[in-house]
């Protein structure tokens, strides 16, 4: 009788929860069972899976977490159906469906960032803090329990750098040019187009932005083994001018039309006023735009396994030489594997100095480096939103 | 009616002075400043099209040598097949992507109908910001933890599938451990789309009519009418350009398969069993450093196709997503 | 010098879309000239054709001839830039520069043109132009707090401060009170008074009271429909606009008919 309309059902019936229920908003005067009836089907769920694991001896905790939903789903269902009627019983089984499809997604999340942190925080700290941050890969070989990602993390910044000024003129610029010129007539067109063309090179696969700097260098230079940093922010900023475009027209489109009439109203050439009050009352957004930007294309790997390949020592020089970045350092050494120990104890040839053998070092020096990454990352999005939180100005009122 | 306009009566007003009556709309000399900054803005937009245009040139130019020596264009038996080199990568970048859409997108929408419908309103904002974190970690992190972490881990799931379901060819095959197959490959590459389409399915439920959805409550539907009847058919062009976008993402993506997957080069359909499958950039990224020129051309003749076809994917989209949200 | 402003055959378009048609009227210096009608009549889009403002919209421009001091500010080569150096204007809204201070908001003129300007100079010219603007009292003691820190009819004033601060011969209001509480609006009028010493202003507002009080002559302007041209009807001295028009729809706008 539910499954017709609750108008009818209502008419005969009282509201259950006194005169609130009807303002609650629909349905609110059927027949709904509090919270504790979830609870308890949920419980009987649990028991009847950990009994059926149990049984078949192979209980444990995720398997019992995922039989336990999938039960509830049943047998919450179930339930509901018999006590509410067949709309609600709908209603909550798609509510659990996407709490579900929430918790899911936490999953990788929280062990992602617990894995990085708990693998990674060890060779940070040991065997003296900062060493690892420090010290570079000059003469680590095999197992040998030493080295570091100094070199890495110049090398990622530098390259970053170089790809943050090709990139942030280019699409603020161009962000420039879609708010501010791109209103009328042919730009107006031409500003459709580029919109459209940034939103699809959004989508460009970081490997082929690579296989572009690669071409671009290899047939600039005509050396087919080139490997430059420069190459690596060529290709990066291919990556990044999109994002910058997007979020930076975005800023300065929240800039009122107001100033800008007060500006030329001053009797301000458009140019000036663009500079000094469009891009000023907009800077702390566009600050954080371009910090989103970089902390976006900082942890990318593919591009720069192509153009500039790795070395285990520092180079500072953009436009000579191999480099090594963080994020290709941990690719190179994940891939390395486990190392074979042969004796306790390894020279490094280049200093001489005598160290400890590990046969997992390659993996752990990986997790190390993936928290340095992680905690640039986050650096970068905290900031970015400090920046845009602190410095904004009050446009509204 | 013009000429009932007031004429000025003022003794002391000047007499106007006989300006002639030009048409003025005349362009008028322009500031350096503004020619420069002007130039300087159109000339920038303009590089955008150069770039996309350069990329493809400049992916041509390098995979010529690869194109010209084909078995395809010479007619030379002894040449090496581009569509033969091509097809198995091919098929494993599509096949990988799909199996990621398949497990990215109903889990995305159920997160987006989380945040735009189901959780309380004060917490939208954190939890959405929960989704973003996802997208801002680096695939190489990804790939280490799906190489370290996930795999073992997916172990007992995947024995299970292929003890009990191994009929279904999907499951089908010898499975042993560690599962460096594209099964684990492609649940990392599911978890590395979740962001993005669940950040477009929810911006689109997030601008579903307010008052479509009054009206379904006030007629006494549930929570899940109003969404199955309002939500839903308001974002499904929404799903689909984000799906779209997903794939687009995932047909690219190179560290996840690079750093899990044990490549092979068949068509088979079993996606549990090693080294049968391999994408077009992991390939890419894995042999690209010890590359002869003649290998480097091909590598980049895969990139060139990898390049159109997210290409046009992602311009499909692009082009839902424009029309959804201008209507 | 406040000087007169001479309108011919004037019209306004967007585009394709004639928005005010041939209006031919002369401004009296230092006068206030008040700018009534109903609301899409073509008022505010003709107050902002006598500084070259207009042409901030994409694809707006006007043909005809506006002579300022006896030059025409749609002749050939003119730079509208110039033009708005020497004819202010006030806006609805309040809109001082958020990221500015008060004393930068009245400096702003001479400052985002990069002009060069000694630290006496800018002291006495950010105190003339608040004096001008009835607001330095209120605010000489914190001239370094941002500018939108004040109370709405204090941001007005500001803005005024502002436009004369660039020392225009005419200063042009666009509804400068409808965004205001009554006393914020006293404030403005008395303030309008005493600057028809200096300036010639043209003022749109949307209330005839308003009009009444600060104009000397007041125009009014009025379309036939929707999409069609905006007209001036007619334009008198605002004691006889206001008792005795001789156009029958100023009488029926005034004596509230329609509008």
């Amino acid at each position: 009788m539910t499954s017709t309309s609750a108008a009818p059902r209502d008419a005969g019936t009282p509201p259950r929860g006194g005169s609130h229920a009807l303002m609650t908003g629909s349905g609110a005067a059927e027949t709904r069972l509090p919270w504790w009836h979830l609870a308890m089907t949920a419980g009987i769920a649990l028991v009847v899976s950990a009994v059926i694991l149990l049984l078949l001896g192979v209980f444990s905790i995720p398997a019992l977490v995922l039989l336990g939903y999938v039960l509830h789903l049943i047998i919450g269902y179930t339930y509901s159906r018999v006590r509410e009627g067949r709309r609600w019983a709908m209603d909550r089984f798609v509510t659990l469906l996407v709490f579900g499809a929430f918790a899911v997604a936490m999953i990788p999340l929280f062990s992602l960032l617990w894995e990085v942190l708990s693998r990674g925080i060890h060779k940070l700290i040991t065997p003296a803090p900062l060493q690892f941050w420090t010290t570079d890969m000059a003469g680590v070989i095999g197992g040998m329990d030493a080295g570091g990602i100094s070199h890495a993390i110049v090398g990622t910044l530098l390259i970053t750098l170089g790809a943050t000024l090709i990139s942030v003129p280019i699409g603020l610029f161009t962000s420039i040019f879609l708010v501010e010129y791109a209103r009328y007539g042919w730009q107006k067109v031409l500003g459709r187009g580029i919109t459209f063309l940034v939103d699809v090179m959004t989508g460009i696969p970081s490997i082929v932005a690579g296989l572009f700097g690669l071409a671009l260098f290899i047939t600039i230079t005509k050396d087919p083994g080139i490997r430059i940093g420069f190459m690596g922010s060529v290709a990066l900023s291919v990556l990044m001018i999109p994002t910058v475009v997007r979020s930076s027209e975005e800023m300065l489109r929240l800039v009122p039309m107001e100033l800008r009439e007060a500006a030329y109203g001053l009797g301000v050439p458009k140019w000036l006023t663009i500079v000094r009050v469009v891009l000023r009352t907009a800077i702390a957004g566009l600050t954080t735009a371009v910090t989103l930007a970089i902390a976006r294309v900082i942890g990318e790997t593919a591009p720069l396994l192509l153009t500039v390949g790795s070395v285990p020592m520092l180079n500072t020089n953009l436009f000579s030489g191999r480099m090594q970045t963080l994020p290709t350092f941990i690719n190179s050494q994940y891939g390395a594997g486990n190392a074979v120990c042969n004796s306790d104890v390894m020279t490094n040839p280049i200093s001489g100095i005598d160290y400890a053998c590990s046969t997992s070092i390659n993996f752990d020096r990986a997790w190390a480096a993936a928290l340095t990454l992680i905690i640039i990352v986050m650096v970068l999005n905290i900031a970015a939103r400090l920046v845009s939180y602190f410095f904004s100005p009050k446009l509204g009122r | 009616m013009s000429s009932s306009v007031a004429t000025p009566s003022s003794p002391q007003q000047d007499p106007p002075a006989p300006a002639a009556p030009t048409t003025t709309a005349a362009r008028t000399a322009k500031r350096p400043g503004d020619v420069i900054f002007s130039g300087l803005s159109i000339g920038s937009g303009l590089l955008i099209f150069l770039t996309l245009a350069l990329v493809f040139i400049f992916l041509l130019i390098r995979s010529w040598p690869a194109i010209q020596t084909s078995r395809e264009l010479t007619g030379n038996a002894d040449a090496v097949s581009l569509v033969q080199y091509v097809a198995p990568l091919v098929y494993g970048t599509v096949l990988a992507a799909l199996l990621a859409l398949l497990m990215a997108v109903p889990i995305a929408v159920g997160i987006a109908l989380f945040i735009s419908h189901f959780a309380p309103r004060s917490l939208a904002t954190p939890l959405g910001f929960l989704i973003d974190l996802l997208a801002a970690v680096p695939s190489v992190v990804f790939g280490l933890w799906g190489g370290v972490w996930l795999v073992p881990r997916l172990e007992p799931l995947f024995f299970f599938l292929n003890e009990h379901l191994g009929w279904i060819p999907l499951f089908g095959g010898t499975v042993s451990a560690p599962m460096r197959n594209m099964a684990s490959a492609s649940v990392v590459l599911a978890v590395m789309i979740l962001p993005i389409i669940t950040a477009v399915t929810r911006e689109i439920f997030l601008q579903t009519p307010r008052l479509q959805e009054e009206a379904a409550l006030a007629l006494g539907a549930t929570r899940w009418e109003t969404i199955k009847t309002v939500v839903l058919p308001f974002g499904r062009s929404g799903v689909v350009s984000a799906s779209m976008l997903g794939l687009g993402r995932a047909l690219g993506e190179t560290m996840a398969v690079l750093m899990v997957l044990s490549p092979g080069e068949t068509f088979s359909l079993r996606i549990l069993q090693v080294g049968q499958h391999n994408t077009i950039a992991a390939n890419i990224a894995s042999h690209s450093a010890e590359a002869t020129p003649d290998v480097m051309a091909r590598l980049i003749f895969t990139g060139l196709v990898l390049f159109v076809f997210t290409f046009i994917i992602n311009a499909i989209a692009r082009a839902i997503v424009s029309r959804t949200t201008k209507s | 010098m406040a000087q007169a402003i001479n309108v011919e055959d004037l019209n306004i378009y967007y585009g394709d879309f004639l928005a005010v048609e041939d209006v031919n009227v002369t401004i009296q210096p230092r006068s206030v000239t008040a700018l009534i009608g109903p609301s899409g009549c073509g008022k505010s889009t003709f107050l902002r054709t006598l500084n070259r403002m207009h042409e901030v919209i994409p694809g707006a421009y006007a043909k005809g001839v506006v002579e300022i001091e006896g030059s025409n500010i749609y002749g050939n080569g003119v730079d509208p830039v110039n033009v708005r150096r020497r004819v202010g204007m006030v806006f609805q809204k309040p809109n001082p520069f958020p990221t500015m201070s008060i004393r930068d908001n009245v400096l702003a003129g001479v400052k985002l043109n990069n002009k060069r300007i000694s630290r006496a100079a800018a002291d006495e010219l950010v105190e003339s132009s608040l004096r001008g603007a009835n607001l330095w009292e209120e605010v000489k003691d914190r001239l370094d707090k941002p500018g939108m820190g004040l109370s709405g009819g204090q941001q007005q004033r500001l803005c005024i401060a502002r436009a004369i601060s660039v020392k225009p011969e005419v200063i042009l209001m666009d509804e400068p009170c409808s965004a205001l509480d009554p006393i914020s609006t006293l404030a403005i009028e008395d303030l309008i008074h005493e600057m028809k010493k200096d300036f010639t202003i043209v003022i749109v507002t949307h209330n005839m009271q308003q009009a009444s009080r600060v104009s000397d002559r007041t125009g009014f302007f009025n379309i036939a429909g929707t999409g069609k041209p905006g007209h001036l009807i007619e334009i008198d001295d605002t004691e006889r606009m206001f008792t005795n028009p001789s156009n029958k729809q100023t009488e029926d706008y005034i004596s509230g008919r329609f509008g």
